[in-house]
This record gives structure tokens, C-alpha cells and sequence, in this order.
């Protein structure tokens, strides 16, 4: 497969920041080194990192190109799928435009369904994600798909993946996930230490770095930074402690963080694909079938598509009491239907097991909610 | 001590004067299209005879930015919540639940026996289910919503399917051109608006009596239809249009004393 190094044609019309990274991806993909796109955190990123490709997120999180897309996909769709395919289609995301190929899995019903309309124009893989994590059944087929995955990657760009360069990419990852836990424990501080927009700001920036090793060194170096400020006497005043989860937020749905965070309370933990859910949890090195390993840890993601989907639970359930929360805000993106059903039951968890408020809020990606927003956070951090 | 509670809603804006006691005066005017000047001028008019004395002011409703005067802003959802206690302890009524439905969004707050917000839930995003639904019909059949109960006397309610103002709207022509008496498609209206409140509210746990506050309170018929499909008793209060008003006031004489 030949790599892609060309700008795209409408570079020129871009401002500086968007310049800016088609021209970081693009210095990347000179070294003759391959990219590899993803959607979820499903997508075991260990395989492309071993066979040297960078590996980043397509998510979008802006509005600019859900009108592009809504010429292929139904309106009432959920805005990620539509911004996501509309960037896509008009190469105005550099990594999109530079990705060699798009992984994407059979999580919810929006994105499979998008998947086939992508394939159209880029190199697409979609992995078949089982519905369940419970049972060996889901997990042979979840291991299979790895391994397919692993021969589908050989196959386009020519190369083999050897055991040890998979070893060594599990070994990455995992030091990966631990610097990122370690800087999102910083939550864990009354008083804070930081703000959750900030929190989010590194979290989300984490999903672009082309140079894992460079990444953990940053993540490291920042956490250390702040843990020596905080004990020199920088902390930030005490507030009602908010946990987000539900729906990716990023981009232009930080409004709701702005939301809380403007209006009185501090977001300490983030739950959702952003923050923890995919990252708490190690890949077993003391396995010895690596593809094994793999397919354990990344079925534990406790995303909505999953019925059941106990992980999300266990989760909620120890960082509410670790982060000493106050109240659980769930975010949900407009028609996703998953997590909008799944809200019932955190609301019956959050406010009968763990016996703390708990508010969902339905948001896109426009900014004509803002006013209502505010409201809504604002009576919810009153409450507490 | 006096404070001063504002409520700028989409439609109207409610003022209420509060010594700790008593109410001394209220006002309501309509909010138009310069929320900043009315609620300045609702602020003067209750300030008006009481320049001199100490006022803390307390503003709420979506236009609670807007009074540079105010020594507190509190979102509409809290202050409803403090007011539906107060206005419904004073007609013998145990509240557990506050239904508003507002000019531009409706809500549902539940509180716990000290009168504090436990849980709500807000409709924001559609105009069906809130106040602009039946102002909104109501002007396409030249009626005053002033009178709305009279208007819909002795006429039983036709179905409304139309879940949506827009759509209803056109519905509602189809209604006229089939000779619909307008009382008639009134009437269906206001059980629509109930069905979908009544529902909502059903998210939360409903404990003990409703207190039934926003414009629409004003309708004895909404009041009584609510009451049938919730089947929890279902109080009001002749200013219950100033539960929110009446609650930043509340909020203000409880800073103030702290």
C-alpha cells in the first residue's frame, strides 16, 4: 500500500491552527511511517503501534461538516457519526486525510452503518465487535477479530507483526494508560489541584500524539509539575465534586463542562471514552497469548453498545467513593440511543446505591443549548 | 430588612417586595422584547417608597444576568422549588412536587419535607408542553388566553395528535375547516399539554401533593386535568405565577440573616 504524504487540495483555504496539524501529520507521514485512523476505544491500538503506525482518533466534536454529511446520512443521527463522516468526506481533518486506513468496529448501530458508506471513499476495516462481554463465546470471537485484524494490517502495508513488537506495543500502551491514570488521579485532591476543563483539555490532546513515548514523557513530566505546585500551596478553592459519563465529549460539547464548571461545581472525573472507561484497565502481561490478553482487556470497556454492561457499573461504582463525588452528571449526544436508554439504570444506581443526585443532559453539536445549559447546571450544583 | 425577588421568564417578568414576613407589593409585567429595561423598571417600581432602607436583591428566570442592581442570581429551578413551599404551606398543602410550565419550557422539581430541591427534570428543547403551545393556538383562534377556562366551557376536548406546536397549528386548521367548534380545540389542547406535563413529571417518584405553578397555573381546567392524570391532589395559588419571584425573595431574607 502506498503512503499518503500529499496535502489535500483545499489546505490553502485552512487557518493557521488546521494548517498547523495537516503539516505535523504530514512531517509524520514523510518518515515513510503509516497512520491508522480509529473511532472507538475498542480498536486495539497495540497492533498498528507494533508494526510502527501512528494511531489516532477520528472522533470529531465540531458541527462544521454535519451539513456535508446529512446529504448521505439521516438527520437524527447522532452528531459524532455525522461530523466524524462529514470531516472525512471533505478532507478538511488532517488526520483523516492521512490515515492510511480507518478501523472501525461494530459498536452501535449508526457507526456500522456509516462504516459502508465510508468504504466508498477511504480504506475502511471494520472489526465485528460482539454485543456482550459476558460469555467464552464473545471472547473467542472478539480474540479472532484481533487476530483478523493483525492480518488485515500485515496484508495492506506489507509488513509482519512479530510477537515481539506486539509484546513491546502492549508494554507502551499499558505505560501509556498508567501516566494518564496518574494524571487524572490529580482529580482525586479536595482541594482541587485542577480544573476538569484542564483535565479534559490533556486528556483529549493524548488521542493526537503521534509519539507514544514523547506522550508519556509529557503526561509524566505534567503531573509531576502540578503535584509539586499543589504542595507548594497552588490549590483551587473547593466546590461541588461532578463525574461526567455517558457520550464522548471533546470539542465543542466542553460547553458542558463550562456549564458546571461556570456555574459553581468542578468536574473531578471524567468516565466516559475521554477519560477513563478505556483506560483504567491493563492489558495482562503475564500472558502469554498476547492475542488473549488483548481481547480480555478491551472487552471490559464498559461502553452502552454492551447488554449488559456491568463494567460501567464496577467502574462508577469505585471512583464515585475514590473521588469523593457529589453528584453525576451523564451526557448524552442526541440520538444515541444506547446510552440514552442506559441512563435509567445509572440513575437508579447513582441515586439508590451510592445515594448521591444524578442529572442527564441531551446536547449536540451547536451552541444554541448554551442558556439552557447553564440553567441546568447551575439548579443541579445548587442542589448539592 | 426587605429583599427584592425578580423573575425574568420568556413571557413575563414577576417582582415581588418581601419584608420577612409579608409580601408588600408584587408586579408582573410582559417581558417584550427588552428584558434588560423591563426588569429595571419592575425593579424601581418595587424599590419605589423604600430608597432609603436597606434591599438585598435576588434575580432569577433566564433573564437573571440582566439587573446590575442584583446581589444574587439563582436559576428559576431552585427559586420555584422555595416558592411552591411557601405559597402551598399557606394553603394547609404538604408539597412534594412542583409542576411549572413557563412561556418557553416546563419543569418538574421534587423536594424533600424541609422544602429542599432532591431531583428535576426540565423540557427545554420543544415548545410543545409549555405555555407558547396554547399561546400559540390560541392567537390562531383569536381568543384571549385571559380567558381561556370560559372559552372552553361545555365543549368536551377533541384529540390533538400532533406532538409537535408546528404541526399541531396546522392540525388545528384542518379542525377549523371541518367546523370544530374553537372551544373544542381548545379544550384538546389543554388535555394534550396535560397528557404530555402529566407524563414527564412521571419520570420522577411522585411523593405526597403537586403545587402547580407558571402561567398556565391560572386555568382551572389545566389544574384539574393535571390532577386526573397524575392522581395526586393538585393545588395552586392566585400568585402562583410568582412562585419563582417569590422564591428569589425567599433565598434573599435567608442570605441576608446568615
Amino acid at each position: 500500500m502506498e503512503i499518503k504524504k500529499e496535502l489535500p487540495e483545499i489546505f490553502e483555504s485552512f487557518a493557521e491552527a488546521r494548517r498547523n496539524g495537516f503539516i505535523a501529520a504530514k512531517n509524520f507521514k514523510e518518515q515513510n511511517k503509516p497512520m491508522v485512523g480509529t473511532f472507538c476505544t475498542f480498536m486495539p491500538q497495540e497492533l498498528p503501534l507494533a508494526m510502527g503506525a501512528a494511531v489516532v482518533s477520528l472522533c470529531a466534536t465540531s458541527d462544521e461538516t454535519i451539513g456535508e454529511a446529512e446529504r448521505d446520512l439521516p438527520r437524527n443521527l447522532c452528531p459524532l457519526i455525522k461530523s466524524s463522516y462529514g470531516f472525512g468526506k471533505t478532507d478538511k481533518c488532517p488526520y483523516f486525510y492521512f490515515s492510511d486506513l480507518v478501523v472501525g468496529e461494530t459498536t452501535c448501530d449508526g457507526k456500522k452503518k456509516m462504516y459502508e458508506y465510508m468504504g466508498e471513499f477511504k480504506p475502511v476495516h471494520v472489526m465485528q465487535l460482539p454485543n456482550s462481554p459476558v460469555g467464552t463465546d464473545s471472547l473467542t470471537l472478539w480474540k479472532n477479530e484481533i487476530v483478523r485484524l493483525k492480518e488485515v494490517l500485515e496484508q495492506q502495508f506489507d509488513v509482519t507483526i512479530t510477537e515481539a513488537q506486539l509484546k513491546h506495543a502492549i508494554n507502551l500502551k499499558n505505560r501509556e494508560r498508567q501516566a494518564l491514570k496518574n494524571f487524572y488521579a490529580l482529580g482525586k485532591l479536595n482541594p482541587p489541584a485542577i480544573s476538569g476543563a484542564d483535565l479534559l483539555k490533556v486528556l483529549y490532546g493524548s488521542t493526537f500524539k503521534f509519539d507514544r513515548e514523547a506522550s508519556i514523557e509529557e503526561i509524566n513530566a505534567l503531573t509531576a509539575k502540578i503535584t509539586a505546585e499543589y504542595e507548594a500551596g497552588k490549590q483551587l478553592e473547593s466546590k461541588p465534586r461532578i463525574l461526567i459519563t455517558g457520550c464522548p465529549i471533546g470539542g465543542v460539547t466542553e460547553k458542558v463542562v463550562k456549564a458546571i464548571e461556570e456555574n459553581g461545581g468542578m468536574v473531578v472525573f471524567y468516565e466516559n471514552c475521554m477519560g477513563a472507561k478505556h483506560v483504567e484497565d491493563l492489558v495482562d502481561e503475564s500472558e502469554s497469548d498476547l492475542y488473549l490478553a488483548l481481547a480480555e482487556k478491551y472487552l471490559k470497556i464498559g461502553c452502552s453498545c454492551m447488554s449488559p454492561n456491568p463494567h460501567r457499573f464496577e467502574l462508577l461504582n469505585r471512583v464515585v467513593d475514590e473521588y469523593a463525588v457529589d453528584g453525576v452528571v451523564d451526557v448524552l449526544l442526541q440520538a444515541c440511543h444506547t446510552y440514552a436508554v442506559e441512563t435509567l439504570a445509572v440513575k437508579r444506581f447513582i441515586n439508590g446505591e451510592k445515594g448521591i443526585p444524578y442529572m442527564s443532559v441531551e446536547t449536540d453539536y451547536s451552541t444554541a443549548d448554551i442558556g439552557q445549559l447553564n440553567t441546568r447546571m447551575a439548579a443541579f450544583v445548587e442542589m448539592l | 430588612m426587605l429583599t427584592i425577588g425578580i423573575d425574568s421568564g420568556s413571557t413575563t417578568t414577576k417582582g415581588v417586595l418581601y419584608d420577612g414576613r409579608t409580601l408588600l407589593k408584587q408586579i408582573l409585567v410582559p417581558t417584550s422584547h427588552k428584558p434588560k429595561v423591563v426588569m429595571q423598571e419592575v425593579y424601581e417600581h418595587l424599590l419605589h417608597g423604600h430608597a432609603e432602607e436597606s434591599v438585598y436583591t435576588v434575580t432569577t428566570g433566564y433573564g437573571r444576568e440582566l439587573l446590575p442592581a442584583a446581589h444574587k442570581k439563582v436559576t428559576e429551578i431552585t427559586c420555584h422549588g422555595k416558592g411552591a413551599a411557601y405559597l402551598g404551606a399557606t394553603v394547609g398543602a404538604d408539597i412534594g412536587v412542583v409542576i411549572d410550565i413557563g412561556g418557553q419550557d416546563s419543569k418538574v422539581v421534587l423536594l424533600d419535607t424541609y422544602g429542599n430541591i432532591t431531583d428535576f427534570l426540565m423540557n427545554d428543547k420543544c415548545a410543545a408542553g409549555t405555555g407558547r403551545f396554547v399561546e400559540v393556538i390560541m392567537r390562531q383562534l383569536k381568543e384571549d388566553v385571559a380567558f381561556l377556562d370560559q372559552y372552553v366551557a361545555g365543549s368536551l376536548p377533541v384529540k390533538i395528535s400532533s406532538m409537535c406546536t408546528v404541526f399541531a397549528e396546522s392540525e388545528v386548521i384542518g379542525l377549523l375547516a371541518d367546523n370544530v367548534r374553537g372551544g373544542a380545540i381548545a379544550h384538546g389542547i389543554l388535555n394534550a399539554i396535560s397528557d404530555r406535563t402529566a407524563n414527564f413529571a412521571k419520570k420522577l417518584p411522585l411523593e405526597r401533593e403537586v403545587f402547580f405553578s407558571g402561567g398556565l397555573a391560572q386555568s382551572e381546567v389545566v389544574r384539574k386535568l393535571l390532577e386526573d392524570k397524575l392522581g395526586h391532589r393538585v393545588v395552586t395559588h392566585p400568585l402562583a405565577q410568582f412562585t419563582g419571584a417569590i422564591g428569589a425573595a425567599l433565598i434573599g431574607h435567608q442570605k441576608k440573616w446568615r
